[in-house]
C-alpha cells in the first residue's frame, strides 16, 4: 500500500527529518550528517509517497523495498524509518551508542525491518539485483530501489552489478545517485572523478534520468519513468547539495563525516525552523 | 565398531561432480534453489542445473564481488541460492562481499568452491586454493563442509540446502577415491570414523580421508593401530569426536590439502589443547604455493601422501609418552 502525501507534507517532512538528522548526529557526536542531508527528499519520496510498503507488516511479500547502499547516511534512514513507523522515534537519540538500534551503519540484527545490513560500500546494487531476479521469477509487483553515493560509484563491483542488471534486462530495480560531489577525503573530482556520469550508466545499458535531487515533484516523475521503462533497469542521476538545508554544512566537505558540535547544532535547528 | 578391513583405493567421481549432479536432483524438488555461477559452470559443474534449469541459472561474466553480493540478494528475497566458482576466486574475490552481505546479516547463501587444492594439477597456483579453509572458517557463523567422496558430498549437499544459514562446501577437481557406500549417513558437524585404531588417530578431510586410510593399512602392518576420522565438517568441529580420540589414543596426526596455516590441523589443536592435550602433528602444505604438474605428482612433491601421514604418525608416537 502507499502513503501518498501532499507536496507540503512532504516538504514539511523532509524538514523535520533534517532537523532528526541534526539532533541524532549532534548527541552522537560522531556520524555522517552531510550525506545525510543530501539525500533526504529521495527517501522522503520514496518512503511517504511513491513505495508500497507497510510499516506494520514489514515482511509483507509483495512490498517494495529500498537500501541504503551508501550506509554511512543511517541518519537518514532511521528519521525517515522511524517517522513512517518502523522503529521508535524517541530512541533516535542513542545513534551510535552501546545497545542502540540505531547502529553506525544499517544493521538487520537490530532493526529486522530493514532490507539489508550496509556500510562497506559498493555492495548495495549487486543485494537489489538480487532481489530483482528473485522477484521475477516469483512474478512479483515488487520495485527495489537503492542510493548509491557518488564516491561509492568509484568501487569497481558497482560496475560489475551494473553491468550484469542490464545484461539480465531487470527493470524492476532503480539506482538512485546521490550525486553531491563530495566525498570523505574531499571534492570528488579531485579524489577520483565520477563524471561523465549519466553517461557511464548508458553506456552500461541503463536507462537514466538526471534531476534535481532536492525538488520532491522531480523525483516522482523519475520513479514513474522508471516503472514505465521496460527490460532495462533505470538510473536515477540525483544532483544535489551535500549538507542541504544548512548553510554552513552546505558542500563542505568537513560534515561528510564530522558531527556537529553543540553551538553549530542549535544555529542548524535554528536554520531549520 | 568399524571393522579394519583391506582399504581398496576405488576412483569415483570427482566431488565437483557429485556436486554439479546433486544440485540437479535439488533442484527438481525444490524450486527456490537457484544457481550462481561466473564463467566456469562447465568446470563447477553447475551446467547441469543450467541445462535442467535454465530461468534459475544466472550467468554473472567472471565478476565473483557482484556474484556473490547478488546471490545474497537473491537469498533476502526467499531464494536459496548456490553460488559457485574455483575455491580460489569465489573465496578471495568474493571475500569482501561473503563477509559483509553473507556471514554478518547471516544471509542463507551456499557457497560451492570447486578445483580447491593443489590437485587441479598443470594450471598451476594461481588456480589453486589452499587458503580457503581459514578464509571460511573466519567467517562467523560460516558451515564449512570439505566432503572426501561422491556419497558424502551428495548427502552434504543437500544438507547445506536445507540448513538455514551461510555454508562453504570445498570441491576438488580431480576423481575422488571412494570411501562411502549409498547407504552411509552423514550429519553436519559429526565425524565419520572410518576405520577403528587405538594407538593413534589421524584427522583427515578432502582427499587425504583416502591417504590416511592407506596411511592406516600400512601401519596396521607394523603393528600399529590408527583410528581415522573423516572430517567432513570442519566448521563446527566434532569436538566429541576428537574428545573422544585424544583421550583414547593419546596421540594425534591431521592431515589436509591445505595450508597448515589456518586449516583443519589448527582448529583441531585448538580444541585439542582446551578438551585434552596431546602430541600432534601435521600433514599439509608448508607455508609456500606449488607449481603445474599432474595431481597425483603434486601431492607427492608436497608431502599429501599416504607416506608422509605414516610419517607423521611414527613422529607423534615418538613422542606420546
Amino acid at each position: 500500500m502507499r502513503m501518498p502525501k501532499s507536496l507540503s507534507e512532504l516538504q514539511a517532512l523532509a524538514k523535520q527529518v533534517r532537523r532528526e538528522i541534526i539532533e541524532m548526529t549532534g548527541a552522537a557526536k560522531t556520524g555522517h550528517p552531510g550525506g545525510s542531508l543530501s539525500a533526504v527528499e529521495i527517501l522522503v519520496e520514496l518512503y511517504f509517497d511513491y513505495m508500497h510498503i507497510d510499516p506494520k507488516n514489514p515482511t509483507w511479500a509483495d512490498r517494495d523495498r529500498f537500501i541504503l547502499s551508501k550506509g554511512h547516511a543511517a541518519p537518514v534512514l532511521y528519521a525517515v524509518m522511524a517517522e513512517a513507523g518502523y522503529t521508535p522515534k524517541d530512541q533516535l537519540n542513542t545513534l551510535r551508542k552501546l545497545g542502540s538500534i540505531y547502529q553506525g551503519h544499517p544493521d538487520m540484527r537490530f532493526i529486522p525491518s530493514l532490507e539489508a545490513s550496509t556500510g562497506s560500500l559498493g555492495e548495495g546494487l549487486s543485494l537489489v539485483l538480487g532481489m530483482g531476479l528473485a522477484a521475477r521469477l516469483d512474478q512479483r509487483p515488487s520495485r527495489y530501489y537503492v542510493l548509491l553515493g557518488d564516491g561509492e560509484i568509484q568501487e569497481g563491483q558497482i560496475w560489475e552489478s551494473a553491468m550484469a542488471a542490464a545484461f539480465h534486462k531487470v527493470d524492476n530495480i532503480v539506482a538512485i545517485v546521490d550525486y553531491n560531489g563530495i566525498q570523505l577525503d574531499g571534492f570528488v573530482k579531485d579524489i577520483m572523478e565520477v563524471a561523465p556520469l549519466a553517461e557511464k550508466w548508458r553506456a552500461f545499458g541503463w536507462h537514466t534520468v538526471e534531476i534535481d535531487g532536492h525538488d520532491i515533484p522531480s523525483i516522482r516523475r523519475a520513479l514513474e519513468e522508471a516503472e514505465a521503462t521496460k527490460f532495462r533497469p533505470t538510473c536515477i542521476v540525483a544532483h544535489t547539495i551535500k549538507g542541504k538545508g544548512v548553510s554552513f554544512m552546505e558542500n563542505n566537505p568537513k560534515f561528510h563525516g564530522t558531527a556537529p558540535n553543540a553551538e553549530e547544532v542549535k544555529l542548524a535547528l535554528q536554520e531549520l525552523q | 565398531m568399524t571393522p579394519k578391513t583391506k582399504f581398496e583405493l576405488k576412483t569415483g567421481p570427482a566431488t565437483r561432480e557429485a556436486f554439479g549432479r546433486a544440485l540437479v536432483e535439488l533442484g527438481r524438488e525444490n524450486k527456490d534453489i537457484v544457481v550462481c555461477d561466473a564463467d566456469l559452470s562447465k568446470s563447477t559443474m553447475t551446467v547441469y542445473f543450467q541445462k535442467e534449469f535454465p530461468e534459475r541459472f544466472f550467468s554473472f561474466g567472471i565478476a565473483e564481488a557482484d556474484m556473490v553480493a547478488t546471490g545474497a540478494g537473491l537469498a533476502l528475497a526467499g531464494k536459496i541460492p548456490f553460488v559457485s566458482s574455483f575455491s580460489a576466486f569465489v573465496m578471495n574475490k568474493g571475500f569482501e562481499q561473503l563477509r559483509c552481505c553473507v556471514a554478518y546479516p547471516h544471509v542463507n547463501v551456499k557457497v560451492v568452491g570447486t578445483h580447491s587444492g593443489i590437485s587441479i594439477g598443470p594450471d598451476g597456483p594461481s588456480q589453486m586454493s589452499i587458503e580457503e579453509i581459514s578464509l571460511a572458517c573466519s567467517l562467523a557463523g560460516f558451515v564449512v563442509l570439505s566432503p572426501a567422496d561422491e556419497a558424502s558430498t551428495k548427502a552434504l549437499v543437500r544438507q547445506a540446502a536445507a540448513y538455514k544459514g551461510p555454508v562453504f562446501i570445498r570441491c576438488g577437481r580431480v576423481n575422488a577415491p571412494i570411501i562411502y557406500g549409498s547407504d552411509q549417513a552423514f550429519e553436519i558437524g559429526k565425524a565419520v570414523q572410518v576405520m577403528e585404531g587405538s594407538d593413534v588417530t589421524i584427522v583427515a578431510t578432502g582427499l587425504l580421508v583416502a591417504q590416511s586410510m592407506i596411511a592406516a593399512e600400512m601401519l596396521d602392518a607394523e603393528g600399529i593401530s590408527a583410528r581415522v576420522l573423516d572430517f567432513h565438517t570442519v566448521k563446527p568441529l566434532d569436538r566429541a569426536a576428537l574428545k573422544k580420540a585424544a583421550a583414547e589414543t593419546g596421540a594425534l596426526v591431521v592431515a589436509e590439502e591445505h595450508l597448515v596455516d589456518g586449516g583443519l590441523g589448527v582448529r583441531v589443536a585448538q580444541a585439542v589443547a582446551e578438551m585434552h592435550p596431546c602430541p600432534m602433528e601435521f600433514v599439509g602444505i608448508q607455508n609456500t604455493y606449488a607449481e603445474s604438474g599432474q595431481p597425483d605428482e603434486l601431492l607427492d612433491k608436497y608431502g599429501l601422501v599416504a607416506r608422509d601421514v605414516k610419517a607423521a604418525v611414527h613422529n607423534v608416537l615418538a613422542r606420546k609418552r
